[in-house]
Order: structure tokens, then sequence, then C-alpha cells
């Protein structure tokens, strides 16, 4: 079978299962009458879970659900097949691709193209130079080194998180809904990972963020989740903004959209060395794109709220797969970037920046999801700071091995949450780590990977792209300190997160310390797969330094990094092994040192993190407040923009607008009646006057014509006497 | 038979009417069959105009032509090109829908109803079929007379107000593109002799620049305010507020297409010097720049959903005229494709409230939330037109959009930067007014109970999603009837667009 040329099938597999589920779900999974939620006061209400422990944010239980709905109506015998059909179809997509990847190694060029058909017609366009071209699009799909990595993560990963939803959704109503929205969201995934232009990706940079925004409110009779849905949708508008202005510019540098066009035009073209110039600018909207996508600052702040989606949406949209679409598009665009080095040193900067800031405030935060969706942003913001420095590959390579990790650390959130009945505050857990020893085992797995501890996933990215930071032209001696501080305060809150969890005293009630059991196998397996995709994902890519381990120990560089452009300028003394082995060092140590810390710190000195916050209070209060971003924005845009602005508009609208129109109105009127006035008084009194004149005049006369025969008799006689008196008086 | 096709398709409902006139009023459900079934052979009948469409054709096609008053110069002349036939498919259609869509809503004076729709019909597809400057002005006015009724007697409580303003402003824009016309008319026997309307003669004319401005402001305002655009588009949301559910629709779908249309059958090709004149190519820029943000950002703060959803038609009208006036190929088909999309997506968007103001009588926001919990299939359709209307790719508005975006962008970066803002407002006030009426729990008892979609109403959805899905996915056919009129009147206006060199000015970015 020829598997290369029916990529194009790989993503209409989960597509045809969310179709499947959305048109005839409803009758495999009949949906309880009683489902309609009302609001307090209407009725009795179906919240049966009042423990909103009010840290802060509303977003106290978004698995509380698990426990309850759905018990009060008979489940269809069908309902089983949604189980199947949705994973399978993401299993197909994978066997699918991991085929093709197969066939791709064996070819030649590394690269193949299939186009099904024109999409947008190519209507002539002057380029930026005054050349005539067609701008067009097709349905077309690209596997090359960079897709099938891609391919393959959200496959995989998204297969096991298929299956993990079986048991976590097991007892949801919607669960045909749920797996319906799943099912798009690969789809639209990987399209825009196999699209083989930007308008073709940019079609599932939209699709997924629908998927997240219907799944981000996927318990929607609660407002939180709503308004975070609306938030993930909205923020993620304004790159992708930003996004269709760097296509068009982009376009009408290069002449086309497709990325192989695209890199074919670039490469006859000069770095914008000295100059911010077409290409920069181009660059720069792109990535403003992926600032929105992929959680980068200033457009972070929607994935923490985020979390209200159930966690396995956590896992594989907003950890694993969509939020790294923002670092495929620029590794994607990497020809385009390492022309224009200003642009990049701004990707490089804002990579760390938003790396420190998000772990910054996930070191004070007491919900175990947000503490990895912090984490989730800083570790977006290492892949974006090694773009930034042109380490495209090792952007990649942390992408993948992230997949890993923070899918498995969610997973297993998610696993905690389901056994302390819906709970998701820290500070009410503890002394886990016995009940659900499988969760144990797995996070504890997840979390000394994130940390940089040797051997594991995470270690052998974040290592790689410290030495890039330090080594690369692009890179410098800060960015890399930056990069080191983050790794610190990653292990530090990661075992924030396991000891406050799993260790100690159990802080939780009594009821819910009865109800702790065990996750059910189709929970705990996709755990124990990821686990060891965490612990051993990492060894295709074995840094340089260890020279005894052989090349087959570094496939992932050799796969992908032939298709990315080199970096111009000099490189620091590679050959100096003795500085990378330093800096290897270092990072363990910072590592381990972070671990130490909150080990002491949340094991061994429990009352001093309360004292530590005490003291250092507006700091404390800042980073838990999340430097106030939110705030700030919902100041300036929410307030006022939006609001007031909108108000604003409003009045202008009805009061100098409509006024306008109105009073064009109004004056008619008035000068109709002015006119009407004119009209009786004037004109038509002139009219009058000249009748009244007449009739005035002609009173007399009319007096004499009274119509009586007699009269006029009268008049004859008294005529001719007249005559006769003056002729008689004459002569 | 096919040679007065177009003819066919124009006076179908008017023979309908003819015959709705005879039966007896008092039988209502005889009433709303006949005209249902007039309606559906009205759309019937215009599916060959698309079958039979050579899209390699760039003339006129469906070419009827018979004197009318020969006196005055006056012809019965018909035909379609790419660009009118999108719209007399999009006018068959959405006016067939509308006609469903009333079968319960209308239960008094039924039969003036009925037959105001079909008078209505007949005027919109003329509008869009006529090539005789005359003609066309007697449909375009004739298309005013069932629409002052139907807003003014079906309509809500200020339906007096609406429709007399509605009446009066569209009448004092057309005057003055009477007094265009007319110009144009006597300025035809100056130069050849004899008195014509026949838009094709007309296009023979050689005008001074100045003269061709002022026939354009007059133009101008006949169009302008039927689009509407900024800053004469108050009586859009009166007019929509307060007319039935059917009126919206079609008024929204198809009567302001009237506008843009006339920019592009009679603005630009007629008046060429004066539609690339600086000033007012930047004046009507900038007039749809301000359409779109400002358009946004009052549908933002509306408390009322028909009221939000009328001035997201200003905005989103906006983006058709601004695609009209980048005056390339990608801004006028998008512009085009776009103005499709509108009435697809605002026609379903006015549908949708007229639905639930069936159930519940009042169009208060705030009186709505949680309806997706009483009515999952209403609710889905609405996220489906709201994505459309929002530009989701793979739906309808993402084409149309993005095309004008091109467009825009190949005129003046600085137009599209501006623009695309409207990209974001958009989804904003979407997603706000979705999550305000179906999202959340339902918190007014009177909403508990409602009944979901009836298969009536869903017949009228469906052929609109599909239509929607098609443009999204597949808009090869468009761009195909659109490319060769297009390119015709971008080098009409712009002679030496295709042969690389540009008037210098145009493909530059510059300060609006």
């Amino acid at each position: 079978m020829n598997f290369l040329d029916l990529i194009w099938l790989i993503p209409l597999f989960p597509l045809a299962g969310a179709a499947m589920m959305l048109m005839l779900g409803r009758n495999l999974d009949p949906q309880p009458a009683s489902e309609v939620a009302l609001a307090p006061g209407l009725e009795h209400t179906h919240e049966d879970h009042g423990h909103d422990h009010g840290h802060g944010h509303s977003h106290g239980h978004g698995q509380s659900h698990d426990h309850g709905h759905g018990h009060g109506h008979a489940a269809s015998p069908l309902r089983f097949l949604i189980g199947w059909i949705c994973p399978g179809m993401v299993l197909l997509s994978f066997l699918f691709s991991a085929g093709a990847v197969l066939q791709l190694a064996g070819t030649e060029s590394k690269a193949h193209e299939v186009v099904l058909f024109r999409w947008i017609a190519g209507l002539p366009f002057h380029l930026a130079d005054g050349r005539l071209a067609a701008f067009g699009a097709d349905w077309g799909f690209l596997l090359d080194p960079l897709s099938s990595v891609m391919a393959l993560v959200v496959t995989g990963i998204g297969f096991l998180i298929h299956v993990y939803s079986i048991g976590y959704m097991g007892h949801e109503s919607g669960y045909y809904r749920f797996f319906g929205y799943l099912n798009l969201f690969v789809f639209f995934m990987l399209m825009l990972v196999l699209a083989n232009n930007y308008l073709l990706l940019f079609v599932g940079w939209e699709g997924v963020g629908l998927c997240s925004y219907l799944l981000i409110g996927f318990y929607f009779h609660k407002k939180s989740a709503g308004d975070a849905g609306n938030k993930a949708f909205i923020v993620n508008r304004i790159g992708d903004a930003g996004f269709i202005l760097g296509m068009l510019l982009l376009f009408s540098v290069a002449g086309s959209l497709s990325f192989g066009e695209v890199r074919r035009a670039l490469a006859g073209m000069h770095p914008e060395v000295a100059q911010f110039g077409v290409l920069s600018a181009a660059a720069l909207l792109l990535f403003i794109g992926a600032t929105g996508k992929s959680a980068q600052f200033p457009l972070f702040v929607w994935l923490p709220d985020a979390m209200e989606g159930p966690t396995p949406v956590s896992a594989l949209i907003h950890a694993a797969t969509m939020v790294t679409a923002g670092v495929y598009m620029v590794a994607r665009s990497a020809d385009l970037y390492i022309l224009t080095p200003q642009t990049s040193a701004l990707v490089a900067v804002v990579g760390a920046l938003t790396a420190i800031l998000a772990a910054s405030i996930g070191l004070v935060q007491n919900d175990i999801k947000r503490v990895l969706a912090y984490s989730t942003v800083s570790q977006l913001g290492y892949m974006v700071l090694a773009l930034g420095v042109g380490a495209y590959w090792v952007a990649v390579f942390h992408l993948y091995t992230h997949a890993f990790f923070k899918a498995l650390l969610f997973l297993g959130s998610g696993s905690v949450i389901h056994a302390m009945s819906g709970e998701q505050d820290m500070r009410r857990m503890g002394g886990l780590k016995d009940k659900i020893p499988i969760t144990y085992r797995t996070m504890l797995v997840g979390s000394i990977a994130i940390a940089g501890i040797p051997g594991l996933a995470g270690f052998f990215s974040k290592d790689e792209i410290l030495w890039q930071v330090w080594s690369s032209p692009l890179g410098s001696k800060a960015l890399w300190a930056v990069g080191l501080v983050t790794a610190g305060m990653t292990a530090f809150y990661m075992w924030r997160l396991m000891a406050m969890t799993f260790f100690g005293a159990s802080r939780a009630d009594a009821h819910t310390q009865e109800h702790i059991h065990e996750s059910p196998a189709a929970m705990t397996v996709p755990l124990i797969v990821l686990a060891v995709g965490s612990a051993l994902g990492g060894w295709i890519g074995v840094p340089k330094l260890w020279a005894a381990f052989p090349e087959s120990f570094r496939l992932f560089e050799h796969w992908l990094a032939p298709m990315f452009p080199g970096v111009h300028g000099e490189h620091a003394a590679h050959h100096d092994t003795s500085v990378e082995w330093l800096l290897m060092g270092l990072s363990v140590a910072v590592a381990v040192g972070g671990i130490a810390l909150a080990r002491h710190f949340y094991q061994v000195r429990p009352d001093l993190p309360d004292r530590v916050a005490a003291s250092a209070g507006p700091l404390y209060r800042t980073l838990y407040n999340k430097w106030y971003l939110d705030d700030i924005y919902a100041f300036l845009f929410i307030d006022g923009l939006c609001k007031k602005g909108g108000q604003a508009m409003g009045r202008f609208d009805l009061g100098v607008v409509d006024g306008g129109v109105n009073g064009a109105g109004w004056l008619t009127r008035v000068s109709s009646a002015l006119s009407i006035w004119w009209d009786t008084w004037i004109i038509d009194g002139a009219v009058r006057l000249t009748s009244f004149l007449v009739r005035v005049g002609s009173y007399p006369v009319r007096l004499i014509h009274n119509g009586q025969f007699q009269t006029y008799a009268l008049y004859v006689v008294a005529g001719v006497l007249l005559f006769l008196t003056y002729y008689v008086a004459r002569s | 038979m096919d040679q007065h096709l177009l003819s066919i398709v124009l006076f179908t409902p008017l023979a309908g009417l003819a015959v709705l006139l005879f039966l007896p009023g008092e039988n209502k459900t005889l009433i709303k069959l006949w005209a249902n079934l007039v309606a559906f052979a009205g759309f019937l009948v215009s599916l060959p105009l698309a079958s039979r469409f050579d899209a390699s054709n760039g003339g006129y096609q469906f070419v009827e032509k018979a004197p009318w008053i020969p006196t005055m110069g006056v012809q019965y002349i018909i035909g379609i090109d790419g660009i009118s036939l999108l719209l007399v498919m999009l006018t068959t259609l959405i006016g067939f829908l509308s006609i469903l869509s009333s079968w319960t809503s209308i239960d008094e004076r039924v039969k003036e109803y009925y037959a105001m729709f079909l008078l209505l019909q007949t005027g919109m597809i003329g509008v869009f079929v006529a090539l005789d400057f005359f003609l066309f002005y007697v449909f375009w006015e004739i298309v005013l007379i069932p629409m002052y009724f139907i807003i003014g007697v079906w309509g809500g409580p200020r339906k007096l107000y609406a429709a007399i303003k509605f009446v009066l402003y569209t009448l004092a824009g057309s005057v003055l593109m009477l007094l265009g016309i007319l110009t144009l008319y006597f300025q035809h026997f100056k130069q050849f002799g004899y008195y014509t309307f026949e838009v094709a003669a007309l296009m023979r004319l050689d005008l001074p620049l100045g003269l061709q401005q002022w026939v354009f402001w007059a133009f101008f305002l006949g169009f302008a305010i039927k689009v509407p655009m900024f800053p004469f588009h108050t009586w859009l949301p009166d007019a929509h507020v307060e007319a039935p559910t059917a009126g919206s629709v079609i008024l929204a779908a198809v009567l302001l297409k009237m506008g843009t249309y006339g920019f592009l059958r009679f603005s630009l090709p007629l008046l060429p010097k004066a539609s690339i004149d600086q000033t007012i190519v930047q004046a009507l820029a900038v007039l749809s720049i301000i359409a779109i943000i400002y358009g946004a950002l009052v549908s933002l703060m509306q408390q009322d959903w028909k009221k939000l959803v009328a001035y997201s038609s200003v905005s989103h009208l906006g983006f058709c005229t601004l695609g009209i006036f980048a005056l390339n190929p990608n801004g006028i088909a998008g512009s085009v494709i776009q103005q499709i999309n509108h009435g697809i997506s605002t026609g379903m968007l006015f549908l949708i409230i007229g639905v639930i103001y069936e159930r519940r009588h009042t169009r208060e926001i705030a009186a709505y939330g949680g309806l997706a919990h009483v009515m999952p299939k209403f609710a889905t359709v609405f996220a489906f037109a709201m994505l459309s209307s929002a530009g989701l790719p793979l739906l309808n508005g993402f084409v149309g959009e993005f095309t004008i975006l091109q467009g825009a962008f190949e005129a003046s970066r600085t137009w599209a930067a501006l623009a695309v803002t409207g990209v974001i407002l958009g989804a904003a006030y979407l997603l706000w007014l979705y999550q305000r009426t179906m999202l959340g729990q339902v918190t007014n008892a009177r909403n508990l109970h409602l009944p979901d979609l009836s298969p009536r109403e869903l017949a009228v959805f469906a052929p609109l999603i599909l239509w929607a899905v098609w443009i999204g996915v597949y808009p090869k056919p468009y761009f195909d009837v659109l490319e060769k009129p297009v390119a015709q009147l971008v080098e009409r206006v712009r002679p030496s667009y295709f042969t690389g060199q540009v008037q210098a000015g145009l493909t530059e970015h510059r300060a609006p």
C-alpha cells in the first residue's frame, strides 16, 4: 500500500468520526431530559457539588461532573460504540501516518506532496515588485520530516488521550459530543500540520481554535466555562489578524503561499541584517499569530483559563498539540526567520520572557491544573526561545518530548482529580502516594522528566536548547541565564506539585477520603505508555557531547536538521567541550537544586511557604495575581475599548448619525409646517385677500342684483324717470 | 423557451401573484400553499441559469431585448453576467426560504402579505437583470413599495416610523441617482444624436472627469444609502428591528446588495475616470473601514438581538464596499462572494431570531440564556450561522473576507491592517451574543419548555448550511463565473492593470 499518496486520508478518518458523532451521536447516547441546567432559584439545581473553595477564581469544579450527572438515565446499549469509533479513527490516522513516514524515510527527497484540487482561485495580484501573480491556494498536503514528526505526535498522543477519555468521560452526559469535538480537533490539527501552504494551514489553525473553544466550554452551563472559551477564541483572533496580514505580506514578496515555492523564492533573497524590511515585518506578523496560538507574552492569558475544559482536553489541546502550532508554524517558516535576524531576536526575547514569567506564576498557584497550565506556557516559551536563536530542530525536539511528559502530567492530574471527587485545589490534597500508586509513579516520571533530570526526555531537549542559546550567534548569555533560572523554577514548582499532592498527610475531608480510588485501566494504561515515552523518548536526541553514543542515538537531529537552514555567523567554540560539560552540569545542578528546595519547603518544613509568602508580600501577591496582566487587559480592552468604546459609539450612532437623520426629518416637518403656514396665510392669503377685496368691492353691486323682478322693474322705471327728468331739465 | 429563460425567471413570481389575487382570501392554507409553490417554482426555473451559464464567456448571457417606450429610447433589455447570476440565484433561493419561513408567523392579511412578497421578488430579480437604466430604475423603485408595506403592516411596535424612514431615506437617494441617470441620458443625445437608456450604449460616452465626479456622487447617494454605507446606515437597524422575520431576511440578504451591485454595474463601468479618482477612492475606502470597525463596536453593545445583527450587517457590508474600491480582481470578486455570503449567514441569523421571537415574543438578549439546554438543534444551527458570519475557514465567510483582504492589501496595506480588526471584533460580538443567549444556565423559567426546531424550520436552514459549506470548501465555481466579468471591470477602470504597469499610487501603500 502506498501510504505516501494517501496522506490526504490521514485527516479524513477523524473527520468521519466527528461527523458520525455530531450527526448520529445523540442516537447512540440519548441525553437525559433532566439535563437542562437551571439557574439557582428556578427549581432544584443539579449542582450537587457546592465545594467551590473561592481561591480567587470561579473555576473550582471542572471535573465535578464526573460524579454529578448521568446517573439518572438508562445508557443506550450502543453507547460503547462511541468509545470504539472515535479512538479507532485516530488509531487509523496514526497507522497511516506511521506507514507514510516509514515510506518517506526511504525516499530520496524526504518530502512528498499530494494536491487534491484548487481551493481559493488564483486571481491576479500585483506583487510588491509590480509583477502580476495569481493568488491561490490548493487543497494540498505535504509530508516531510517536520510534518511527519507533528503527525505522529498528534495521532499518537491523540490516540492515547482518546483512550483515556473513555474512562475519564465515561459517566458524563454529552459523551458523544465530547468525542465528536475531540475527533474534529484531531482533523483540524492534522490539516494544520499536513497542509502544503499557509492558507490551508490557517484552516487547521482556526479549526483547532474552534474546537478549543467548544471543548473549553464543554460544561457550558457554567458561566466561567463560557467566559474562558470566549477569551481563548478572541485572544487567538488577535493573533490570527497578525497571521492574516503576515500571509498577505509574505505573498506579496514571495508570490505564492505554498511552502515549497516560498522556500524557493526566499532562497534568492538577502538577509535583512541592517534594516527592518518587508521580510522582517512579515516574520513579525506571523509571529504575532504564533503568540496567540502558542500562548506567548503578551497573549498567553487565555491558556490558564482554558483549564475550564475537561482534563483530557487540557492534555491534548492545551498542552501536547494545539498550543505547539505556533512553534510548528515558525519552524515551518524557518527560511523566512533565518533572513530576519531582528525579528528572530525579538522571538527569542519573547520566548525567554514568557518562559520565566509563566514559571514564576506557576510557583505560587494552588490549583493543580493551573500549575500545569503555567508550566505549559513556560515550556512553550522555551520552544520559542529555541526558534529565536535559530535552533529550529531543537524547538521541535522539545515540542516532541514535552508532548509526552506534559500530556502525562495532565492526564495524571486528571486521575488525581478523579480520585479526589473533583477536587483541584492542592491545599486539600496530600498523602495520595500509596492510595493511587500508578498515578503517583507515572506522574513522578513525568515531573522529573520536565525538571530535567538526566536520562529522561526533558533533560535532552531542554539541555540542548540551553546549549544552543549559549552558543548560537543569535543567542546570548543573558537569554541563557533566563533559561537556566526558569529551569530551576520548573524543578521547584513541579516538585511542589508532587509534594502537595502525593506526600504528607491528607488534607481532604473525610467524605472525599473515603472515595479515593485508583482510576480504571482505560486511564492508567495511557499513563503508563506516556510514562515510558517520557522516560525513554529523549534517547533519539542524545547531545553531540556524549560522543560515546553512536549516531543512531541522534536520529532526531539527523531526521530534522537537514531541512532547516543553518544560522549565519560564528558559532561559539564548538570544539571546546569543557564549557559544554560545565553548562550541562550547571543545568542538572539547578534542576536537582530546585527539587531539593521544593522538598525542603513542602515536605521537611511545611511551615516555611506561608512564612516566606508573608515576608515577601508584594512579590507574592504579584505572582499570585499573575503579574496583574488579566486585570490590565480587562481594564484596557474589555472595559475600555469594547465596553466604553462600544457604548460611546452606540450613543454617537443614536445621537449624532441617526440624530442627523431624524433632525433632517424634523427640519422637513418644521419647514413643511412653515410652508403650510405660509401657504395658508401668505400665498393662499393673497388669493383670499383678492377674493375678499372683490367681495367687498362688489358689495354695492350685489345689493342691486337681488334677483327680484319687481326691483328690476322698479330700477327700469326709476331709470326712465331719471332720463326723463334729465332731458326735461335740459330743455 | 430558452431564449426567454431570464424573462420567465423574472416574471414567475408576478404571474403567481396574478393568480393569487383570485384565490379566496379566507382560505389561508390555500394562499400559503400557492405562494410557497410559486416561490419554489421561481427557484426551480432559475436553476437552469446556473447550469447553462458559460463561465468562459465574459459578456452578458440570456440576453433579451425588445422596445418598450420607443419615443423615449427606453428598451426592455435583460441579461446576466457572473456577478448578476450569483445575485439572482441568491434572490430566488432566499426569497423562497423567506416565504417558507413565514408559514406560522404571519396570520393576518395573509393574502396581501404573500402578494407583497411575490411582487418584491420580481422587483429584486429585475434590479439584477436589467441592462437598460430606465428599466433598472423602475425595478429599483418597485422594490420600495412592497417592502414599505411589509414593514409597515406586519412589523413591530414602531413599524410606521421604520417604514416611513426606510422609504423616504432610500427615495431621497434614488431621486439623486435619477438625476445622474438623466445626465448620462442627455449627454448621450448630445454626443450620439439619439436618446437611449441602454447601459452598453451609455458606456461609450466620453465624459470629462468633472462631470463624471458629479454623476458619481449622485449615484453614490442612491447606492450608499441602500448598502448602507456609513453614515447613511441608521435606517437599517430600525427597519430590521421592526420588520417581520422574512422581511428582515430579504432586506439583509438581498435588498442591501442592490446598492453594492449598483456600484459594480453602473458606477464603475459608466464612470471609470471618477471611479479611479483618488479623492473618491480614498473617501469610499475610509467610509468602508469606518463601517467595518464602527459597526462592529456598536454591535458589541446592543441589548436587542436583532439590532445587534443589523449593525453587524453594516460591518460586513463595509467589507463588501472596501473590496469594490480596492479596484482589483481579488477585491471585487471577494466583494461579490462576500455579498452572497452575507446573504447566507446574516439571512440565517435573522431566521434564527425569527424562530425564537415566534416562541417568546421578545428580542431582548437579557431575556434568554441557557437555550442550548432546551433547544440543542437550534443551538447547533445558530453556532453554524455564527461561525459562518465570523469567517471561520471551511465556511463561506472566510473565503469572501480573505479575498477582500487580499484585494485591500494589494491596494493599500494600511486599509488591510485596519480592516482586519473587523475580523477580531466580529468574533467578539458574535461569541458574546451566543454566550448570553445559548450558554450558561436557563435563567428565565419561560424559556424552560421552548420547543426545538420543527422539521419545516430545519428545512429552511438546511440549504443555507449546505451552501455555506459548499462555498467554504469548494468556491472554485464562484471564482470561475466571476473571473471574466471582474477582469473586464478592472480593465475598464484601470486599463493598464493587466499589462503590469500600474498607475502610480494605487499599488504602494499610502495612508488612506
